[in-house]
């Protein structure tokens, strides 16, 4: 026999018992993937988005609009190459969904986010069609609509000049990312700043949320950002200028702090595994004190009795773990699928990376005293039952 | 038969001293289920109480129609004093209508455990009648600010919650100072919030009319009123709401995401929990082989055994229960937490561990207790009698 048959072996000696370990701890590691994953959706200062943008806002709030007549200031600005700018619009779907939905000069966002991929006649249609509208991918998926179509869009902000709030756009594009991380933010919408302004009843012309500035240079973002706020400084309309990374970031962290609760959670789901597993390997070595002493009398040595000990836990705790987080992908994928991919639950690789090291922490956790104990073992004593 | 049961169950719970560690497992797994249950869902309640609490039903919130939210709404001024003189409004000591014009904004804090990233503080400016509509809001420290002044007074939540809000500091807002002169308490949501003179925030915001009006409702019959006199309106088109509804609404979402959340993970955690406590009650049951084999042998039936394997995994579920109750409550009860509300700024709430959360947890942990000790009883009670005395 081989030691790892050896092992396996003595894992199944008692069926039952085995079993229901690994049944914990697979529900443990479905867990774990899931929660990491909902911690990575709201990872949003993923390195990905670069340091390459900047967006400046009102420094008392993004809600606050800036004048359009920033402009050609923040173009002059040494170190930037293009400027782009964006209105919240305030759109709904139906009677209640929100959109993430802005108002933009096309060209202008089109240079300064080449991430986002669509044929050319599609932008060609966007910059020449006063009431055109784009949307990502996911979003036209959601709700089925195709380019051509004619999408009544309310706005819960802006009421047009007849005082209706049912605005309707004509699609004239859907545009993807250029990667894996870009395509599963295609959840937003935008439409033709120019339109927006003359057609709104409130009369607000050129009022932006952000100014996006793209940079020559990402080196030089702190200085460009240093630049924007000191020339804006003590007038109405001051600014703050962070990166686009950073914006993100204090946006998600708006919601609130799940990083927190998820972290309390797993804390409670390992601690309670600990137990389970390192009771049941107690037990395991328990009942075999006399045969362990007769693997020394054999010849083993008290490192190779070790091995065997720590090999079991770590053949239990890798199973359960690896069914565990395929579980947590298979479970992530459903409800990616079941939401239209409005809600990203991907157990990627870094979930797997942190699993697996989660996997080898616990095995030792929970192998290590039992294992201790049993390297400790006086043959004599063992055998007489002492 | 029932004396049969009290006697193996008492003979099981007094050895459950010599097998600790299984029996552990039933405990601590439980209390980890139910901690993390009631800690979500003290969440949840914490949040929807604060909200549920700040709406009166004898007062109305106007805003324009279809905005959803006061952040949204906008009317300017010559709308803002028409709807005062809509019937339905109650009338002030001073024989005005009461009601109070407010315009919301946004202003930018900081988190107390952050250093640079800004979170949504809601800025109102009231009309001197906002503060008589919110009687249960008072002045804890300092003093009211002084109309015309660029003067704030900070709600206890944002004091808690984020930097530079203290009496005595300033704050930026549009390239203007801002002195913090006084702090308030509503136990609510305006706790969340920094408050102004409206006349003050329109100039310094460039905006000349209001985001929403409140007024008191006159009479149980006020509301209805009001409606159809706003609807009768051609020049105004708005959305009436009782304040309390308006308020109460606000909570769906926020109940839904987080009880969605609290559910798959109990559920999980249940299971895990589930096959812990089969293991542990099989394992008791296996080392108890012997005792019960006698028992058997001696006379004593099979459902006295089956009784008595149920009563202890109960009891150590129960245990655990309430010892996970007990930590989500030392951990949890009035921590003091904030997330985007309705109006995109934050909303500083606590958890709050009721009773019957507590109530809710143990019967999850009595459910799991009865499954966990199912099977292993049944085996217990079909051990058979000869091969078990027989074993070493």
């Amino acid at each position: 026999m081989t030691r790892s048959g050896f092992v396996i072996a003595n894992l199944f000696r008692k069926r039952t018992r085995t079993v229901l370990t690994l049944l914990s701890v697979i529900m443990a590691f479905l867990l774990f993937g899931l929660l990491q994953s909902v911690n990575t959706i709201f990872n949003a200062g993923a390195d990905f988005v670069g340091a390459t943008r900047l967006f400046v806002q009102a420094r008392v709030s993004f809600t606050s609009p800036l004048p359009i007549s920033m402009l050609p200031k923040l173009e002059a600005v040494p170190g930037v190459a293009r400027v782009a700018y964006q209105t919240w619009f305030g759109g709904v779907w139906q009677t209640n969904t929100p959109l993430i939905m802005f108002s933009l000069d096309p060209q202008r966002y089109r240079d300064v986010y080449p991430e986002w991929v669509m044929p050319e006649e599609q932008w060609q249609a966007f910059i020449h069609t006063r009431t055109g509208m784009i949307a990502g991918k996911q979003l036209a998926d959601q709700y089925h609509w195709k380019v051509g179509e004619k999408i009544p869009i309310n706005s819960n902000i802006y009421p047009q000049k007849n005082g209706s709030k049912a605005w309707i756009f004509d699609l004239v594009g859907v545009f993807d990312g250029k990667d894996e991380d870009w395509k599963k933010r295609t959840n937003l919408a935008f439409i033709q700043q120019d339109y927006f302004d003359e057609a709104n009843q409130f009369g607000v012309k050129g009022r932006e949320n952000f100014f996006i500035l793209k940079l020559a240079d990402s080196g030089r973002a702190a200085q460009v950002a240093r630049t924007v706020d000191t020339m804006f400084e003590n007038s109405p309309d001051e600014t703050k200028t962070q990166t686009e990374k950073d914006f993100n970031i204090s946006f998600v962290k708006q919601i609130g702090d799940i990083g927190l609760i998820v972290r309390w959670i797993l804390f409670a789901v390992f601690f309670t595994l600990l137990l389970v597993v390192g009771n049941t390997m107690a037990q395991s070595v328990r009942e075999r004190i006399p045969e362990l002493a007769v693997l020394k009398t054999l010849g083993f040595s008290d490192g190779n009795v070790l091995g065997f000990v720590l090999a079991e836990a770590f053949a239990l705790c890798l199973f359960g773990g690896l069914v565990g987080l395929i579980l947590a992908s298979m479970a992530g994928a459903m409800v990616q699928q079941a939401t239209g991919g409005q809600f990203q639950l991907t157990v990627d690789y870094h979930v797997w990376l942190i699993g697996v090291l989660a996997i080898v922490v616990m095995s030792v956790a929970v192998g290590l005293l039992p294992a201790l104990r049993a390297r400790r073992l006086r043959i004599v004593d063992a055998l007489a039952g002492r | 038969m029932l004396r049969q049961a009290l006697a193996i169950t008492g003979i099981g719970i007094r050895s459950l001293p010599a097998r600790w560690a299984p029996s552990l497992v039933i405990v601590v797994g439980l209390a980890g289920v139910v901690a993390v249950f009631t800690a979500l869902l003290a969440m949840s309640t914490g949040f929807v109480s604060t909200l549920k609490a700040t709406g009166r039903s004898d007062a109305a919130i106007i805003l324009r129609g279809g905005s959803d939210a006061e952040l949204n709404s906008a009317f300017d001024r010559d709308s803002t004093d028409l709807i005062k003189e809509e019937p339905g409004i109650a009338t002030g000591a001073d024989g005005k209508p009461l009601a109070s014009a407010e315009l919301m904004v946004i202003a930018e804090l900081v988190r107390k455990d952050d250093v640079r990233h800004g979170a949504n503080i809601t800025l109102r400016g009231v009309e001197p009648a906002g503060l008589a509509l919110r009687p249960q809001l008072r002045i804890i420290g300092g003093r009211t600010f002084t109309p015309g002044l660029r003067e704030l007074i900070v709600g206890r939540g944002v004091l808690q919650q984020f930097q530079g809000a203290a009496i005595g500091d300033v704050v930026r807002m549009r390239g203007s100072e801002w002195k913090v002169v006084g702090t308030f308490a509503a136990g609510d949501a305006h706790d969340s919030e920094m408050w102004t003179d409206i006349n003050v925030a329109r100039s310094t915001f460039g905006r000349s009319g209001s985001s929403s009006v409140l007024a008191a409702l006159d009479g149980p019959d006020g509301l209805a009123r009001l409606k159809s006199g706003v609807a009768a309106e051609p020049r105004l088109s708005l959305d009436v709401l009782r304040e309390q509804d308006y308020f109460g609404g606000q909570t769906k979402q926020f109940r839904q995401t987080i009880g969605f959340l609290a559910g798959v993970v109990t559920v999980i955690m249940a299971l895990g929990a589930v096959f812990a406590a089969l293991n542990s009650m099989y394992a008791a049951v296996a080392t108890r082989s012997k005792e019960i084999a006698t028992l058997r042998a001696l006379g004593f039936g099979g459902s006295p055994v089956v009784m008595s394997v149920m009563t202890e995994a109960l009891l150590l579920a129960v245990g655990g229960g309430v010892l996970g109750a007990l930590i989500a409550y030392a951990l949890f009860n009035n921590f003091s937490v904030s997330t985007l509300g309705q109006n995109f700024t934050q909303v500083v709430f606590n958890f709050k561990v009721t009773p019957q959360l507590v109530a809710r947890g143990l019967v999850i942990a009595v459910v799991i207790g009865m499954i966990g000790g199912f099977m292993p009883a049944l085996r217990a009670a079909r051990l058979p009698v000869t091969t078990s005395l027989r074993e070493q």
